[in-house]
């Protein structure tokens, strides 16, 4: 070869290697399939990810790491004095994707946000009914019954009328199944009659446009040059879908995938030391509990509650079952960086002769049994709960209860545990929004406990009306107080053992920037790069 | 001959029905119905509960759902899966060729590897080489699947870097799925080297998968060619002057293979069992892990009609060893 074109060949390679620096594909292992790409048909994490975080967008959305509000589609917004009507003012100039299935020939406008809730909302809709099961998070979070109206004032105003109230209804815009489609796209798939592709083909505004999707083997999709805050720096983002924690950081270690999503709290470690891995952890917005059926001859004394929860060894229970410094000892049924935490609660200290004293004062013999009801698998929340029912177990035999654990399959125990015939069930939330609502209404008032969510069974008159006046104030230091006085309640009640909030780990290689893990368990990759 | 395939025939269509009734009450004893399952914790409506098992057809009584599924099936329609919505023959489609590329892969490691050492083990009876084929295949046997899958990738992937670590091909290649079979699917694509890359994502699931198979024939092997090895037509064989190679192979061990092929055709089963592990652990997409999804979602159709499809699998493989069993000994043939 002569020098000139050695030296061009060289030149070459340099550039194709500098050009490439920020421009590489980011694989992620994952841990399930999703279940489709309709994201208001499915309620699990994993799908909101590969469907919501990727290729929609919402009307609001958490700022990355946080549960701070950040406006997305819409770029302003008032409330009404009463809280009853909120008006949106949209983003302009947002594109839809352009893909070989479809051509969008306008911008994002409001006829896309009436068509994305009015499919869910109004049954005369013609896609109302496009779902086998309906639409479980929009019924779920009530938003039937809460919205009264969504109407269009002009092409770039929306105005949305609740049925009551709502402080939480903005943080509530920000969850995935308020993801904004495409109405354009909607009409020419009902034209088409192929509405079954709204499910494998999406159409949306947001960082990444959907390529393909192989059946439990990987997700494609290709950065979106038009997303409204810049295009996402990595050249493409690849779903590898590795349902077996062990194999996902051994995939991550031998460099085939850049981001492995929740590694065992066992293995952090093991990945710290690691020069090739880091990790980043934060403080979940979630909640591992054990519920006292208080409806239970013994447990509808609160002395027994109370003795219980004397007798269980908090720290050490956290400890052995996550790893020191892995998650943090609960005392309220959320964590501290939700609004209204109530720091003047406080777990009893361990007395276990005061413990049997109260059993003695409230009547409980020697040898009464409890049963528990946990389930087989473990999770972030309880990522072993054998072990974390048998030291509850040792911890209740030294007070002379004895633990009847029941360990089961998750779904059979939910069900179970909602009709109220397990004594103690040993179960978690994460929270969906980031607002104490979320968790205190759910798991804790006298309408759960009716429809038995709440596990506890347990119904204050006085925690419900603080919880429905927090719901309804708008004022946030007048909300916290309210909470802080409803945790106050729970605290003289003690329903749960509140038993622990986990860290959330993702471990990456090196390599990776810009990647936040958020408290609300979402991954996002808008803004990750491969160096 | 034909009456001895139509009996064969005939004992197939009670078996057919047996397993839908079977797969239609087992999917049904598990507790928790497909609409509970998906919400989870999260607050279940009532009327929306309501609405949805009467759209999925699930609030009619039992033998009106199972005439309904029977009725369908009748009709070649397998349904839709109630979790992802897509039709459960086109999932099978999707995935069934990676679990046959598997399964072929193990059966191939397993039939060379298994026969070989079984016939030199039983060439050596009594010897190092024997013991050993034999301690090795009783522990092959008894290997917990996981436990050895893992081990072998901190091996070979991560420690000495040979292979990759799970998955069918490295997920730079964009290759787009034609027949199914990533082996064939990469022949056809134009990205070099990456059939190259589909072979060695194949060579430890398929080891991991083989290992059960491979002691098993090793095992059945050596004791049918030690049977074999005694009989008088082989002293004959070799009283002729016949070269030991010859003596061995030809007249040896194509008497010990009938036995053996029986082994093989029952293995099918133990694959597809094993093939539930191993898809796991090398996130190989597969049936094993689509069915096992299936059952933990409760979702009927596809619990229901994939058992459906593998048990027609698993009885045309039987069917077939039958024939060829039959058609090899005419006495099978006649007591039948």
């Amino acid at each position: 070869m002569n020098p000139l074109a050695l030296r061009a060949a060289l030149a070459a390679i340099i550039l194709s290697a500098s050009s490439g620096l920020w421009a590489k594909p980011l694989v992620v292992c994952t841990e399930a399939s999703p279940e489709g790409f309709d994201i208001v048909q499915f309620t699990t994490a994993v799908t909101a990810d590969a469907a919501a975080e990727t290729v929609f967008d919402r009307l609001v959305d958490f700022k990355p790491g946080t549960t701070e509000l950040q406006p997305a589609l819409a770029e302003r917004w008032e409330i009404s004095a009463d809280g009853l009507t909120y008006t949106f003012h949209l983003r302009q100039g947002v594109k839809f994707h352009r893909t070989d299935y479809f051509t969008p020939t306008r911008d994002f406008n409001a006829d896309d946000v009436l068509w994305s809730f009015q499919r869910q909302l109004d049954p005369n809709h013609p896609w109302h009914d496009k779902t086998s099961v309906g639409y479980p998070y929009f019924e779920s979070m009530s938003f039937k019954n809460l919205l009264t109206s969504v109407e269009k004032r002009d092409a770039h105003t929306v105005v949305f009328t609740l049925s009551r109230p709502q402080a939480p209804f903005l943080r509530d815009l920000a969850m995935a199944f308020t993801s904004i489609y495409s109405a354009e796209y909607g009409d020419q798939l009902l034209k088409s009659g192929k509405t079954a592709e709204l499910n494998s083909k999406p159409i949306g505004t947001g960082p990444f446009i959907f390529q393909r999707y192989s059946k439990d083997a990987q997700v494609r999709y290709k950065p979106n040059p038009d997303y409204f805050r810049g295009k996402p720096p990595a050249d493409a983002l690849i779903f590898a879908i590795t349902p077996d924690n062990n194999v996902r950081l051994q995939k991550l270690r031998a460099d085939e995938c850049q981001i492995a999503l929740y590694p065992k709290p066992d293995d952090i470690p093991s990945i710290k030391r690691d020069p090739a891995l880091k990790v980043a952890e934060m403080e979940a917005l979630v909640i591992g509990y054990v519920a006292l059926n208080t409806e239970h001859p013994y447990l509808s004394d609160v002395r027994v509650r109370k003795a219980i929860s004397m007798a269980f060894d908090h720290q050490a229970h956290v400890d052995q079952l996550f790893g020191k410094g892995n998650a943090l000892v609960a005392v309220n049924p959320y964590p501290p960086s939700v609004l209204g935490y109530n720091s003047d609660n406080r777990n009893p200290p361990r007395d276990i002769d005061k413990a049997r004293a109260l059993l003695e004062e409230a009547d409980v013999p020697e040898g009464a049994v409890l049963t528990l009801f946990t389930r087989n698998g473990g999770g972030a929340i309880n990522p072993n709960p054998r072990l974390s029912a048998e030291m509850l177990q040792a911890d209740l035999a030294r007070i002379g209860i004895r633990l009847d654990i029941r360990i089961m399959e998750w779904a059979e125990m939910l069900r179970r545990a909602k009709k109220g015939e397990a004594d103690m069930v040993a179960t978690g939330w994460a929270s969906d929004n980031g607002d104490p609502d979320n968790f205190l209404t759910p798991l804790l008032s006298c309408e759960a406990a009716k429809n038995g969510e709440n596990y506890a069974r347990w119904c204050s008159s006085k925690f419900d009306e603080l919880i429905t006046r927090a719901r309804e104030v708008s004022d946030n230091d007048e909300r916290a107080t309210l909470y802080k006085q409803a945790l106050a309640v729970y605290d003289d009640d003690q329903p749960w053992i509140s038993v622990a909030h986990p860290k959330l780990f993702t471990a990456m290689r090196q390599s990776v920037e810009g990647y936040h893990v958020n408290p609300l368990t979402n991954n996002n990759f808008a803004t990750t790069r491969v160096k | 001959m034909l009456s001895f395939i139509a009996r064969r025939l005939g004992l197939l269509i009670p078996t057919f029905f047996g397993i839908t009734l079977l797969t239609f009450a087992l999917i049904r004893l598990i507790p928790g119905d497909p609409v509970e399952v998906m919400m989870g914790e999260r607050r279940l409506d009532p009327e929306m509960h309501a609405q949805a098992m009467e759209r999925l057809g699930l609030n009619k009584p039992l033998p009106a759902q199972y005439l309904d599924y029977v009725g369908k099936l009748a009709q070649g329609d397998l349904g839709e899966s109630l979790r992802t919505r897509e039709s459960v023959w086109s999932e099978f489609l999707t995935l069934f060729p990676a679990t046959v590329e598997l399964g072929l892969a193990a059966l191939l490691f397993a039939g060379v590897l298994g026969l070989l050492a079984g016939v030199i083990a039983a060439l050596k009876r009594g010897s190092l080489f024997d013991h050993g084929v034999m301690g090795i295949s009783l522990a092959g046997y008894s290997m917990p699947i996981f436990w050895w899958g893992l081990i072998l990738i901190m091996f070979f992937s991560v420690s000495l870097g040979w292979t990759p670590v799970s998955g069918r091909i490295d997920l730079l290649y964009d290759i787009e799925p034609k027949t199914g079979f990533m082996l064939i699917d990469t022949l056809l694509s134009d990205e070099e080297g990456s059939f190259k890359d589909a072979v060695m994502h194949l060579i430890l699931p398929a080891i991991v998968l083989g290992t059960i198979p491979l002691a098993v024939i090793a095992r059945m092997t050596r004791s049918s060619m030690l049977e074999v090895l005694r009989e008088d037509y082989i002293r004959t064989a070799r009283a002729k002057g016949l070269s030991p190679v010859r003596v061995v192979f030809i007249h040896g061990l194509r008497n010990a293979l009938i036995p053996v092929l029986t082994v093989f055709g029952l293995q099918v089963g133990t694959l597809l069992a094993g093939a539930v592990l191993t898809e796991t652990i090398f996130s190989w997409p597969g049936i094993g892990k689509w069915l096992i999804e299936a059952i933990g979602a409760r979702d009927y159709p596809v619990v229901q009609n994939g058992i459906l499809l593998i048990a027609c699998l698993v009885i045309l493989v039987n069917f077939v060893v039958d024939i060829l069993y039959g058609l090899a000994n005419p006495r099978i043939r006649h007591q039948r």
